[in-house]
């Protein structure tokens, strides 16, 4: 491997593999999962969902075998379960004691579970390996449709109701006093949620889809105090990671889901050393200024 | 401003209307029997001891709990349709909000605002002019860049109190404003209070503090569970009802000399 690297250059490096189809169209489809999903992850990050967004992500599960067993496109599926899960969720905590985080922790383990013997006992040709740790190198040509269509929607909700989002995240009681619907907010972000779940299962499967979800917003709210610039570099941060983890893949072989998500580790623990005002390692002049 | 706030609003109608209301937390009951009307240009005190229920009266003038008996108007209209239509502030006793959410006073203020723009909240420049002017008004205007969190608490209860200016709203809801806010602050937001009212606003106040009462507030009244007295200030605001409301403590404590007067003497 090392003499691989050696024997070619960067710009090699970069531009040999965008002679393949399938390249071409993972790197393409991962940069936009990648920068939906970042730009999500601001209000996951700032909202406290980070169990939600786990939770979602393994509840799909099950709908994802059963949309294959219909013959439905997988999306459906998934969206469907992924909302369920939410709804349920919603409704445990609502008519028992217990707190949230227990009934979040129970329905997605109890959702996974199903999934995973649906998939033993409906006889299929799906590939588990697939859905746990994503393909994007192995696309099908309507999975990047799908994708794509979930994706534009994703973006366009949470561009047209941006403000109303953060607000909601913010403070969900002013909002309310000042008429905005919150219980419509709280629902869309958590169907924009399941349907970010189900884009960013094509990258890096169930099992990482969370990272998506929060390793882009955790970074960026490290590196600034605007909201605005947050989302930028969430999107910025998970693109470039996502496009980077495809490239490292290609070359060293080895499973694509896992490499995205290590350099977006990797990303956020430079933030998380050097950033420049909450980095571990601040530089001086922020703190006597 | 004046005349957009008096606009169509009949002098003889209540601003702030409750009527029987009660409230309970799972069966325990915080407030029973309350009532309430309050006309355009009036500032109100609402004094009682800790867990009087004045906080839950706020909730419940804004609709956050649910009254199980009773109902409640804001300018003659349900409260929902007066949220909407931006007639009512509210502040507070604790934002509970997430300090460290990377927002600056300015975006908080203008928060205010966005119930009045269009559906993308792009604040036009009214808008911009109303949240400059509101943190002028609260002496905010130099720290306006600062993200939320870098305020001390009086600071942001005055940044919180500037987005409830910003809103423009007839009726304000604020619930202890003055606590752990400084003299001049103290002085500063009172000003500003009457001449909310002297635009024809109305607000309604909660504070422990009973010198205010006797300072700005128009009318008072006095909860414990239940509105026990309410009226002008000078009626209702007598030694023997204020033993009723604080249970038993003698007038001298609530209403005579205090040490400190003694002393100066
Ligand atoms: N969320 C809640 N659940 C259950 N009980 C509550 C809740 N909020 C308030 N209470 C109870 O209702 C009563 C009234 O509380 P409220 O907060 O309205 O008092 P308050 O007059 O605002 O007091 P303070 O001066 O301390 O602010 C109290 O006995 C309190 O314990
Ligand atoms: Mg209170």
């Amino acid at each position: 491997m090392i003499d691989l690297f050696a024997s070619i250059t960067v710009f090699d490096w970069f531009i040999d593999p965008l002679s393949h189809e399938f390249m071409r169209r993972a790197l393409m489809v991962s940069a936009l999962v990648g920068g939906v999903c970042g730009l999500l992850s601001c209000y996951m990050t700032l909202k406290g969902w980070a169990l939600m967004g786990d939770a979602v992500s393994h509840a799909v599960m099950p709908g994802v075998v059963v949309a294959y067993a219909l013959g439905l496109p997988f999306s459906i599926g998934a969206f469907v379960f992924g909302v369920g899960s939410v709804a349920l969720i919603g409704f445990v905590k609502q008519k028992s004691r217990i707190k949230e985080d227990t009934v979040i922790g129970l329905v997605f383990t109890g959702f996974f579970a199903l999934g995973l013997v649906l998939v033993s006992k409906i006889k299929s040709n799906i590939d588990l390996m697939h859905i746990l740790f994503g393909s994007p190198l192995g696309i099908s040509n309507s999975d990047v449709v799908h994708t794509l269509t979930i994706s534009g929607l994703v973006v366009l909700i949470l561009l047209l109701f941006r403000r109303d989002l953060m607000l909601y995240c913010f403070d969900a009681t002013h909002a309310r006093s000042i008429g905005i619907n919150t219980g419509i907010l709280h629902y869309m972000l958590l169907s924009v949620l399941s349907l970010a779940a189900v884009a960013g299962l094509q990258t890096v499967g169930i099992i990482l889809v969370v990272a998506m979800l929060i390793t882009p917003g955790a970074t960026a709210y490290l590196l600034t105090d605007r909201f605005d610039r947050m989302n930028l570099l969430a999107i910025l941060s998970s693109s470039i990671s996502s496009v980077i983890g495809v490239y490292i893949s290609y070359w060293s072989d080895i499973e694509t889901g896992g490499s995205i998500v290590l350099v977006q580790t990797i990303i956020f623990l430079i933030a998380f050393l050097f950033a420049p005002r909450y980095g571990i390692f601040k530089s001086q002049k922020v703190m006597h200024s | 401003m004046m005349n957009q706030i008096n606009a169509k609003f009949p002098s003889d109608a209540f601003r702030i209307e409750a009527d029987q209301v009660c409230v309970d937390y799972n069966g325990t009951v915080a407030l029973y029997d309350a009532s309430l009307q309050l006309r355009a240009g009036v500032i109100c005190g609402l004094v009682g001891m800790n867990g009087a229920g004045k906080s839950t009266f706020f909730k419940a003038l804004m609709g956050f709990v649910r009254p199980s008996r009773g109902f409640i108007r804001i300018n003659g209209l349900e409260v929902f349709t007066a949220q909407r239509a931006q007639a009512v502030a509210y502040v507070p006793q604790n934002e509970g909000i997430d300090c460290s959410f990377p927002v600056s006073v300015w975006d908080v203020v203008m928060m205010g605002r966005y119930g009045s723009m269009n559906f993308l909240r792009i604040p036009r420049e009214s808008d911009k002019q109303a949240v400059k002017h509101a943190l002028e008004r609260v002496e905010l205007l130099d720290l306006r860049s600062r993200p939320i969190g870098a305020l001390s608490g009086g600071q942001r209860k005055r940044a919180f109190l500037a987005r409830a200016i910003a809103q423009r709203a007839s009726v304000l809801l604020l619930d202890e404003p003055f606590s752990g806010v400084d003299v001049r602050t103290e002085k500063l937001m009172s000003e500003l209070f009457l001449q909310f009212r002297n635009e024809g606003r109305t607000i309604l106040i909660s504070t422990h503090d009973l010198s205010h009462v006797r300072d700005f507030c128009d009318l008072v009244v006095l909860i414990n569970k239940t509105v026990l007295a309410y009226g002008e200030t000078s009626e209702i605001f007598t030694p023997e009802n204020l033993n009723m409301t604080f249970g038993g403590l003698s007038p001298d404590v609530l209403f005579g000399q205090t040490p400190a007067d003694e002393f100066t003497k």
